[in-house]
């Protein structure tokens, strides 16, 4: 099928979703590829460098939206590109469905499928078509960037001759993808990272990476992200103002700080509040990731950059992903042509527009004329829910002292229980049996007993020489065979002699291996 | 005649082989504790020879002369890893042995049964106690006397088995006669019928169908358990030579044989209970051979497993701040203690911390692999136990298993259908970064796929443990 892709028409967007290299791809999926004069320029990649990978290059974008079977773009369209849908085309690009019903409708009334890549589920198989986390990578490694453009100190310590420098300290709020991507950045840079997310089994994430988790201390039972595909989830009033207490005391002490936290469907929640800009040192820099949805910082104004009375830059841009086009565009395009080859399952050059997969369900939001947004949940779950973690309660003193006591009567219980069953055997066996062979049982019972007391005590790492030790004295029954051995015929003579003989071996060769094994056991 | 003083000597070895037991608590006062023992049985030998065994004691002194020489032999030739054997052939004595004392008593049982009461005082020895004996007690002995050699024959073939197995001169996997355990049921039910047909004849016969009956038993037992199961079976026949022995002592009226036997009877079985716990089955489905069936399919094991070279782990060990390494039979049988113990020094020698996590049904013996590494003089106090030191691999940088398999599954915790779920198991895939280091891709005896192997911090090593670990430390000095 012909594939195309426009020059993105919003001012300042510098990205593109074909390179040369994804319509080489594209190739071997059996498409072909179309492309208009100049998309790609702004993201390094010239008309000449299209057609010698095989892309047709045209003059304008009418001819792209017309003769494509399937359109490839990275920001969603205008009402205007919509308008040159048809029927059965295909549009593959950002769509925001949740905030465009008007676009969505005009889809579905143009008989044409979206493919939306924001919704592309967030289960393992379609990791590799995740365009928002492959754009929220370069943002979050990019807004470090940024940061330290307008931050004018190092990142890193040093001790010069000139003298000592300190290291700077950032903290980054919200360890999604860009927030993990930023302390990555930021720690290899050398500075000082912490990092705070509402969802504590991130920890693990963000301390794999070189950052430290600020811990909060809070007793409600913390969010499970798993029930939410792996994104956060709005937190109660209290743990917010808790958190917020975390951030006050911090933020005297913290050069840089990153915002990421953003909620899907809602706007951005304010995290990082004027007095905490205000207790800032001058010349600190705060880059707010979440601008577009009103910012984690109520100072933020979009796509600006702003200096404070008090000498804090505030970075609000909202396109770190077009700052850093060709990278994000080889990026997006990779994920585009993922998407293309599950599209493609034979890499016969047909669409097949599966709605029973999962993956391509989820992101479909119109489809043969009717709108297919919101998708039903994925039978996959994106993340695997957490195991309920034992929480090790404090026990109370009270119920301490129940437990012990409950412990203390079972275990009296067991005892008493063990001990009647054990007498009314011995009575038992005490009824029938003759005097002199209850004084051996007696003898019997009282060795079991010892035994069982004893070998508890064995270390684990003496098993094999208890073993030996063991049988070295089980051999005891030479003193049967001795006993026996002067009484009687020639049989029994020869019988005796013979255990007397098999028992001298294994005592000896039981004590003398025991005792070689020992004196291995060396301490360090 | 009675003894007072070989009773008063038997009160002593009772109470030192008892000291010498509960010694073995910990690597020092063990040194000491074997002392005991032997001092326990050369002074109940020298009682037994100076009062009731005086009679041929010239003859006895030379057996057990020849069997000392024989023994010192063994026990200075054999290698640390044919200990299982040892201790398997060892057994297999304890058990004729019993069975012979058993049908000695037997014997002289028929023969003073037929004295009349002159003749009968005038006997001495052995004959003399049972000729003091009245009705009952004459029946209450043969019931004893057919345990000792039911369980005596039992041991006997049972550890004959169970050595050739260790050996590798039986084939280790399990195997059962056609009609499986109805044939040892059987032949229990054989034991069973002889022992009443015994009790009231006290005829040579049903005593002699009953020991064919318990060398079957014992044999096609131990051949229907695999390898894997054997530290189970060998205590497990620690146990029963134990028992024997103290049966034995029933007929004999001798306690210190009681004591004794119970002491090793209870020893073994409280082995063979901790064996099971750590496998997490029951002792009858171990002795019954074969795994449960598992309650459904098994789960997917997604991803692949990534082969490294001796480079790589070199270059990951040279990083690694601490270690843990997990030996397993493998290391056994590849006898590459040696160069684990090499590695472990050189690694310490850097000022790493470097740990052994032993699971303690590692091997083919309980504490097999302690006395492995004991061998090559890895210092015990850094060899720990599952529950001492699995809490530590998540603060681990590497984690290296050499040779065990089912012991690191952790489809024994993630799987429910799996099945070994349940079995406790060293939880090193929490490390940062483990390595496995096998001979090939294949799954281990239980034939359990492992998906540790499948894990993204897992490498395979692969290649005969000793090899490996010979390539790994040319490459770290």
């Amino acid at each position: 099928m012909l594939i195309g892709t426009p020059k993105e028409q919003i001012k300042g967007e510098r990205r593109v979703a074909l390179t040369p290299e994804s319509a080489r791809a594209l190739a071997k999926l059996g498409h072909t590829a179309l492309i208009e004069s100049g998309a790609g320029v702004e993201a390094g990649f010239s008309d000449a460098a299209y057609a010698e990978a095989g892309v047709e290059v045209v003059q304008n974008a009418g001819v792209v939206w017309s003769k494509s079977d399937i359109v490839a773009k990275v920001r969603p369209p205008s009402e205007g590109e919509l308008a040159q849908m048809r029927e059965g085309q295909t549009l593959i690009s950002f769509f925001n469905p949740a905030g465009n019903d008007a676009l969505m409708e005009q889809a579905r009334d143009k008989g044409a499928s979206v493919i939306a890549m924001e919704m592309v589920p967030r289960i393992s198989r379609a990791q590799k078509m995740d365009a928002l986390s492959s754009m929220a990578n370069i943002a979050g490694y990019r807004a470090v960037i940024e940061a330290g453009n307008n931050f004018g100190r190092f990142f890193t310590g040093q001790v010069t001759a000139a003298g000592k420098v300190p290291p700077a300290r950032v903290l980054v709020i919200g360890a999604g993808v860009a927030g993990l991507a930023a302390i990555g950045t930021a720690t290899s840079l050398g500075a000082i990272t912490l990092a705070f997310d509402v969802r504590p089994e991130v920890a693990e994430q963000i301390e794999s990476m070189g950052a430290e988790f600020v811990y909060l201390d809070f007793e409600e039972s913390s969010q499970n992200s798993a029930a939410t595909g792996g994104y956060a989830a709005p937190s109660s009033p209290e743990f917010r103002e808790k958190q917020l207490e975390k951030f006050r005391e911090l933020a005297p002490d913290i050069d840089i700080v990153i915002c990421t936290a953003l909620i899907p469907n809602r706007e951005a929640p304010e995290l990082w509040t004027e007095d905490m800009v205000k207790a800032m040192k001058p010349g600190s820099v705060i880059v707010d990731l979440a601008a577009e949805k009103g910012g984690n910082c109520k100072l933020t104004v979009p796509d600006e950059k702003i200096v404070t009375d008090n000498g804090v830059t505030i970075v609000g841009y909202t396109d770190f992903p077009s700052r850093m086009a060709s990278q994000a565009s080889t990026l997006y395009s990779t994920n585009i042509r993922h998407m293309l080859t599950d599209l493609t399952p034979k890499k016969d050059g047909v669409v097949d527009h599966n709605m029973e997969d999962d993956v391509i369900r989820g992101a479909t939001v119109t489809h043969k004329g009717e709108i297919t947004w919101p998708p039903p949940p994925p039978k996959v779950k994106a993340i695997a829910a957490a195991p309920k973690k034992e929480k090790p309660r404090e026990l109370t003193a009270e119920e301490k002292k129940a437990n012990e006591l409950a412990a203390f009567k079972a275990q009296t219980r067991n005892q008493v229980t063990l001990l009647a069953v054990g007498a009314l055997l011995l009575l038992g066996v005490g009824l029938v049996a003759p005097a002199s062979f209850m004084q051996h049982f007696i003898v019997f019972v009282l060795a079991v007993f010892v035994g069982f007391q004893v070998i508890w005590g064995v270390a684990h790492s003496l098993h094999t020489p208890l073993m030996a030790v063991t049988n070295a004295i089980s051999s005891i029954i030479i003193l049967g065979a001795l006993m026996q051995i002067g009484s009687g015929s020639f049989l029994v003579i020869l019988l005796a002699a013979l255990s007397v003989f098999m028992a001298g071996i294994n005592i000896f060769g039981g004590f003398l291996v025991t005792r070689r094994m020992l004196a291995m056991f060396q301490k360090s | 005649m009675e003894y007072g003083f070989t009773t008063a000597a038997y009160v002593v070895a009772a109470v030192l082989f008892i000291l010498s037991l509960g010694g073995l608590s910990g690597q020092e006062s063990a040194k000491r504790a074997v002392w005991y023992g032997i001092a326990g049985m050369a002074l109940a030998v020298a009682a037994t020879l100076i009062g009731p065994g005086a009679g041929l004691w010239l003859l006895s002194l030379l057996l057990i002369a020849g069997g000392a020489i024989i023994g010192y032999q063994l026990a200075t030739r054999v290698q640390m890893t044919q200990m299982p054997e040892l201790v398997a052939a060892m057994h297999s004595l304890v058990g004729l042995a019993a069975v012979f004392v058993g049908l000695i008593a037997h014997i002289e049982l028929g023969r003073v049964l037929a004295m009349d009461a002159e003749q009968r005082a005038a006997l001495d020895g052995f004959a003399a106690l049972l000729a003091k004996k009245d009705g009952v007690e004459i029946s209450i002995l043969r019931v004893e006397l057919f345990l000792g050699i039911f369980i005596g024959a039992v041991t006997f073939t049972g550890s004959v088995v169970a050595y050739g197995k260790l050996a590798g001169k039986v084939n280790s996997a399990a195997k059962k006669l056609p009609g499986g355990h109805m044939l040892n049921a059987a032949a229990a039910a054989l034991a069973v019928l002889c022992l009443i047909w015994y009790f009231n004849t006290g005829g040579f016969f049903p005593l002699f169908l009953m020991t064919l009956a318990a060398l079957f038993i014992g044999y096609h037992l131990i051949m229907g358990i695999g390898g894997a199961d054997m530290p189970v079976v060998v205590s497990m026949l620690n146990s029963y030579s134990g028992w024997a022995a103290a049966a034995i002592g029933f007929s004999l009226g001798n306690d210190l044989l009681i004591v004794v036997g119970a002491l090793v009877g209870s020893s073994g079985a409280i082995l063979s209970y901790i064996m099971c716990k750590a496998m997490n089955r029951s002792f009858i489905s171990v002795i019954l051979g074969g795994f449960g069936g598992s309650a459904g399919p098994a789960m997917e094991v997604e991803g692949e497993q990534i082969a490294i070279d001796a480079d790589g782990v070199a270059a990951a060990l040279e990083d690694a701040d601490s270690v843990i390494i997990i030996p397993g039979y493998g290391m056994a049988v590849a006898q590459a203690q040696q160069n684990v113990a090499e590695l472990t020094r050189r690694l310490r020698a850097k000022g790493k911390n470097v740990r052994f996590a032993i699971h303690p049904v590692a091997g083919r013996l309980p504490g097999h692999m302690n006395v492995l590494l004991a061998e090559a003089k890895v210092p015990y106090d850094i060899v720990l136990e599952m529950d001492e030191i699995n809490d530590d691999f998540p603060s681990t940088d590497v984690a290296i298993v050499i040779g065990s398999n089912d012991i690191v599954n952790p489809a024994a915790q993630d799987d429910p259908n799996s099945p070994i779920a349940g079995m406790p198991v060293l939880e090193c895939w929490k490390a940062k970064q483990v390595f496995v280091s096998k001979r090939g891709q294949g799954t281990g005896y239980s034939g359990i796929e492992n998906p540790l192997f499948f894990k993204d911090n897992t490498r395979m090593f692969y290649g005969d443990a000793k090899k490996s670990l010979e390539d790994l430390l040319t490459r770290i000095t």
